[in-house]
């Protein structure tokens, strides 16, 4: 990715932070929320960032992990077992990155 | 930070603002810890520094930065990062409906200047604090005392975690960070079996179809995820979805 490519991705980001942010504020005269929207949120915010995450934790240059001394499986187990006991983001983003540390730096996974 | 309006004097200086922003005050630290993590995921994801400091700045919005980096880092081209991130983005759509309750009869200029900076948190706090519309003379100074200091305890940790990220060794893998903390954002989205099921399609999908050119996993994903997510709502009975109108 050149840095040009890159300016135009983080612009295009941007926008749409200001056009998702002021969406229902923006016309002058108000306008009733479809049910498509009502719904599509519902699942769509789920499913991209599910998209997003599943390749990320499972897969190592596009093939399934085959090894067991990959730190992201204990991290995400960590999280996931904190997130299930506590209900707190910000807790189970700190057990995840604690358990990869320590297993990456402690024990050179 | 405009002047109000409705009021003389700088708008810093009413009430209602120092009362917005010490409302912010108790979540501000998880704000400044989650731009912390963001800022080093960021400058751990491969993307140059100017660049990652112009997305803070700008974008504003931190899972749509976390989700766009994998795919930024990957060669997606820009419509795959921008339909993600519109998707991730969706439910600022549905606040603005609610701010409009509150912010519908100020000028539009104003009203879109505003909605730039509202923040999930920010819609939390001041529905908390105005159930009802109060005048705009004391809701717009409230909604800037805590958009002020949700920036401040935003872009100040991302600043320092971007900096902190490039010399941190690439060896520890925190680029891992913004997987878990996309991870924790998605478990607190699974409230019943319908989201279960949706996001088990969305993974599956995801990871099954990573050989597709150009990312195209992830909007197939949304796609299979979204699909399945809408016929469980049409074939469950209705009484298991809350309704919007039963007024």
């Amino acid at each position: 990715m050149t840095m040009v490519e890159g300016v135009i991705a983080v612009l295009g980001l941007a926008l749409i932070t200001i056009v998702t942010r002021g969406f229902f504020l923006f016309p002058e005269r108000e306008l009733p929320m479809p049910a498509w929207l009502q719904q599509g949120l519902r699942y769509a915010p789920l499913a991209a960032l599910v998209a997003v995450v599943a390749p990320e934790i499972v897969l190592t240059q596009g093939r399934l992990i085959d090894t067991w001394t990959d730190a992201r499986l204990p991290a995400v187990a960590a999280a996931t077992a904190y997130f299930y006991w506590r209900r707190d983001i910000l807790g189970t983003i700190l057990a995840g990155t604690s358990v990869l540390l320590v297993l990456k730096l402690g024990l050179g996974w | 930070m405009p002047d109000n309006p409705l009021a003389p004097g700088p708008i810093w200086r009413e009430p209602e603002f120092a009362r917005g922003a010490r409302d912010m005050t108790g979540t501000a630290l998880g704000i400044a810890a989650w731009a912390l993590l963001t800022g080093i995921a960021m400058a751990k994801s491969g993307l140059a520094l100017p660049l990652a400091i112009l997305m803070s700045l700008i974008v504003f919005a931190g899972s749509a930065q976390l989700a766009a980096l994998p795919l930024l880092a990957g060669g997606a081209p820009l419509w795959v990062i921008w339909a993600t991130a519109l998707c991730v983005n969706l439910r600022f759509v549905i606040f603005s409906a609610g701010w409009r309750r509150y912010f519908g009869a100020l000028p539009r200029g104003q009203r879109m200047r505003m909605s730039y900076f509202a923040a999930d948190l920010n819609y939390v706090l001041f529905l908390r604090r105005f159930p009802e519309p109060p005048p705009v003379a004391r809701s717009v100074p409230y909604f800037w005392g805590g958009v002020a200091l949700n920036w401040i305890a935003w872009q100040v940790p991302s600043m320092a975690g971007l900096l902190l990220g490039e010399r941190i060794p690439p060896e520890w893998g925190l680029g891992f960070a913004g997987t878990l903390a996309l991870l924790a954002l998605t478990y607190s989205l699974l409230t019943d079996r319908a989201t279960w099921i949706a996001a088990g399609v969305a993974g599956a999908a995801a990871v099954a179809a990573y050989a597709l050119p150009l990312k195209l996993n992830i909007l197939v994903a949304i796609a299979a995820s979204v699909a399945i997510g809408l016929v469980i709502d049409h074939t469950t009975t209705r009484a298991v979805q809350p309704e919007e109108d039963l007024t």
